[in-house]
């Protein structure tokens, strides 16, 4: 399996930019909006004061023995001051002829009403805004209309939306640099549940294939369900493994071990030499079976638990202990002494079972290339390394091929003579590996050979 | 005969205009090649000290000097304007009428308090109240008015003394007398209380301020109305032989402007000058060197009696109200 993954683009990235890309278009949106409602405002205001500045102009017109006359309160243009201190132009216009104020100043004669017409002009090369109303006046024998014209320059109102524009702006700024914080906050908030997922799936043990229990969004649920049911088949095959593994077991030995008391009995019964003698080899051929047999499933097992370490602290020298007490027998019929040195104690966290397997097909290599009446070392040390040292005085591994022997049904060219499948040190060194350990053969000075498994 | 009529009808502008001239100076008649022409209402005598400055400063430079009424300023300036470099009035009304008009230039390097300037354009330069002055000899033995209700009872009191002994501006022809009884009427009905007593007294009337003061000090009038504060306060270090009066009711003050013509020719000297101008006038005055009162900058543009730059000074120079004024004014005055 390989750990590269085919990436492209980003969820988050794409989440982010899309997020930060609105808030940019909001912010230049209400920029634009709230300036202009500003300026809508502001215009407003300079027409309501022009407005009343010509009321207050037209109220003070009166007929006085037919003549028009205008007192109009000081008010009238001092309601027009600004900041901007903005020039002032009026008219005052009695039935299209020119009363008094600026002749000059456009003078709408179409339209004579009792509403107020506000317009945007050019009157002596600038830009004014101009109000007019007009009023009937009516005396003894005349009606006369007076008309009214007010209009301002835009200096204080474009002071005005400058400061607007520039406040707005700022705040735009502010709000964009607000969404942009929410965005990055949102992001990592959508991103979470799946970070979690991931964080949960990563720390599962090895044989946890349980489904992912903890609540996932409703975007999530079709992904979780697909990985759920994915990891219950693949439970289900794993526990079909072990279970075939365990019936094979059950199924080759069982009758192996029938045959060969039938052939044990039958040896006892018969009297002639070559009989006894073809007896004699079909059980060492028997034996060789159920080794082989038991050393293959030991393998397959090694193998299946190897993927899926089950560690827990594990004392070697109880191992080594148990291990040998219950080789003595064997041991004791060839009159070879199984000894124990080193330390007292060396706790390593390692899978029990794969140690007991690994180590008992060492010793049992050690036994079976033993000459009668001799001693195997089992040298147990803790530093630098956890490592056991066994050593026998058999003939020693083969110069020429030591680096072949731990694979696969290899075996030495001087050890004919006796029964082995070739799986002993294949499994221990995989037991080693599977440690994060090595399993090193050589032939010590003093004679036989000395194997070191060291985690 | 044509060509001689022809003639006198060219020539004519420049004889008329040499003699509609209340004064004509010309400062540093030299080799100098460029002249600033300032055509202003305020006497030579006053002004020359700060003309003076400015030529000291850039001697390359002379000026012509005009002197003319407050209203005969505004007409002058609107018939040629180009050919005055700056205006300087005390009729603030007819000035900032002139400068929303679009006549004036704008000064954006001066830096000016906004009470003391309109549009950048318009700069004020002296803070001047409206005085009262009377005859010392006269009011030797009575308590001597301080108010326009005092001054009121004390003529009402003697009217044969007063009689013909009275004298005010005539606001149909000055501009500045014009503001001031404008500026008088807005505040209180007391000013009409007092042109009425002062019409029924047979008031006399007059063009500017410095008659007034002449005739009051040599004793020909007894009270004077609304007379420039600083033209009789310089007199007064000399003449004893008459009191100013501030009425604590209400002082009415002024403030002398000037501003740049926008057909100036000379837009850096004028600049300069106006700025020169200022610069003086706002040492408060302790220096001395200007016979002007400063610009009373401790009023801070707060103090309701200065009549404030607004364009609401165009009010009463609408041809409506100004002709409603004069006949209220003169109904009460020329009786």
């Amino acid at each position: 399996m390989t750990d590269t993954v085919n990436v492209s683009g980003s969820l988050r990235n794409r989440l982010t930019l899309t997020l930060i890309g609105g808030a940019a278009m909001l912010a230049a949106l209400l920029f634009f909006v709230v300036r202009g409602y500003a300026a809508q405002i502001a215009q407003q205001g300079q027409d309501s004061i022009l407005e009343a500045s010509v009321m207050s102009i037209l109220d003070a017109a009166i007929l006085r023995n037919g003549d028009v006359e205008v007192d109009f309160p000081y008010a009238s243009l001092s309601m027009l001051s600004t900041a901007a201190d903005d020039r002032v132009f009026y008219s005052i216009y009695q039935d299209y002829s020119l009363l008094s104020g600026y002749g000059d100043l456009p003078h709408n004669t179409g339209q004579l009403g009792d509403r107020m017409a506000h317009k945007t002009t050019q009157f002596d090369d600038v830009t004014v805004r101009m109000a007019t109303a007009s009023r009937m006046l009516v005396g003894a024998d005349t009606r006369t209309t007076i008309s009214v014209s007010v209009a301002q320059t835009q200096d204080a109102l474009q002071v005005t939306l400058a400061r607007i524009s520039r406040n707005v702006a700022l705040f735009g700024t502010v709000f964009f640099l607000l969404s942009v914080l929410l965005s990055f906050w949102a992001t990592a908030t959508t991103i979470r549940p799946l970070q979690r997922l991931t964080t949960s799936v990563t720390k599962r043990g090895p044989k946890d294939l349980s489904p992912v229990a903890s609540p996932v969004p409703v975007e999530m649920a079709a992904l979780v369900s697909s990985l759920n049911r994915l990891m219950g088949r693949l439970d289900t095959s794993l526990k079909q493994s072990e279970d075939f593994i365990a019936e094979a077991a059950h199924r080759v030995r069982t009758p192996l071990a029938t045959v060969r008391s039938h052939a044990e009995a039958t040896l006892q019964r018969v009297d002639r030499d070559e009989n006894r003698q073809a007896l004699r080899a079909m059980i060492r051929a028997i034996d060789e079976s159920s080794r082989a047999a038991g050393q293959l499933l030991d393998h397959a097992m090694i193998t299946f638990r190897a993927d899926h370490l089950e560690r827990s602290e594990v004392d070697l020298v109880d191992l080594l202990h148990e291990l040998v007490l219950r080789l003595t027998p064997v041991a004791d019929m060839r009159d070879i002494n199984l000894i124990i040195t080193g330390d007292r104690q060396v706790i390593v966290a390692g899978d029990s079972i794969l140690l007991q397997n690994g180590i008992r097909n060492l010793i049992d290599n050690a036994l079976k290339y033993s000459p009668a009446e001799s001693d195997i070392t089992i040298h147990v040390t803790a530093l630098p390394t956890p490592q056991i040292e066994i050593r026998d005085q058999g003939p020693g591994f083969p110069e020429s091929d030591m680096d072949k022997l731990v694979s696969r049904f290899s075996r030495g060219d001087n050890v004919k003579g006796i029964i082995g499948s070739g799986l002993g040190l294949t499994i221990a060194q995989d037991v080693a590996q599977a440690h994060g350990g090595t399993l090193t053969l050589s032939n010590p000075n003093g004679g036989g050979a000395c194997v070191t498994f060291s985690l | 005969m044509r060509y001689l009529f022809a003639l006198i009808l060219s020539l004519w502008p420049f004889v008329s205009g040499a003699q509609d001239w209340e004064d004509r100076q010309l400062f540093q008649a030299g080799n100098t090649a460029q002249t600033l022409r300032i055509l202003s209402s305020t006497d030579t005598s006053f002004f020359a000290p700060i003309i003076e400055q400015f030529l000291s400063d850039t001697p390359a430079w002379s000026v012509e000097y005009l002197v003319t009424t407050t209203s005969d300023i505004d007409r002058k300036f609107r018939e040629n304007p180009d050919q005055f470099d700056i205006i300087i009035s005390s009729a603030m009304d007819l000035q900032l009428k002139l400068v929303n008009d679009g006549f004036a230039l704008e000064l954006s390097g001066i830096d000016h308090p906004e009470w003391a300037q309109w549009r950048q354009r318009l700069f004020a330069f002296t803070t001047e109240p409206a005085a009262i002055v009377i005859n010392s000899r006269a009011f030797k033995d009575k308590t001597i008015p301080q108010t326009r209700q005092e001054l009121i009872h004390a003529l009402r009191q003697q009217p044969d003394l007063f009689r013909g002994k009275l004298g005010t501006y005539d606001v149909r022809q000055s501009g500045v007398g014009y503001l001031f009884a404008t500026q008088d009427a807005r505040v209180s009905e007391t000013y009409w209380r007092l042109m009425e007593v002062m019409g029924s007294l047979n008031a006399r009337l007059y063009c500017c301020s410095g008659e007034m003061i002449d005739d009051v000090a040599s004793g020909k009038l007894l009270v004077a109305y609304n007379v420039l504060g600083s033209y009789a306060a310089a007199r007064r270090q000399k003449d004893p032989r008459f009191e100013i009066i501030l009425p604590s009711d209400f002082p009415t003050t002024m403030m002398r402007t000037g501003f740049v013509s926008k057909a100036t020719q000379h837009v850096d000297a004028s600049e300069r000058f106006i700025q020169k101008m200022i610069d003086i006038q706002s040492t408060d005055g302790s220096t001395g060197s200007s016979r002007l009162p400063p610009l009373d900058k401790s009023l801070q543009g707060t103090n309701p009696s200065v009549i404030s730059l607004e364009p609401a000074l165009m009010t009463y120079l609408d041809g409506l109200k100004r002709r409603t004024f004069i006949k209220e004014w003169m109904s009460a005055v020329v009786q």
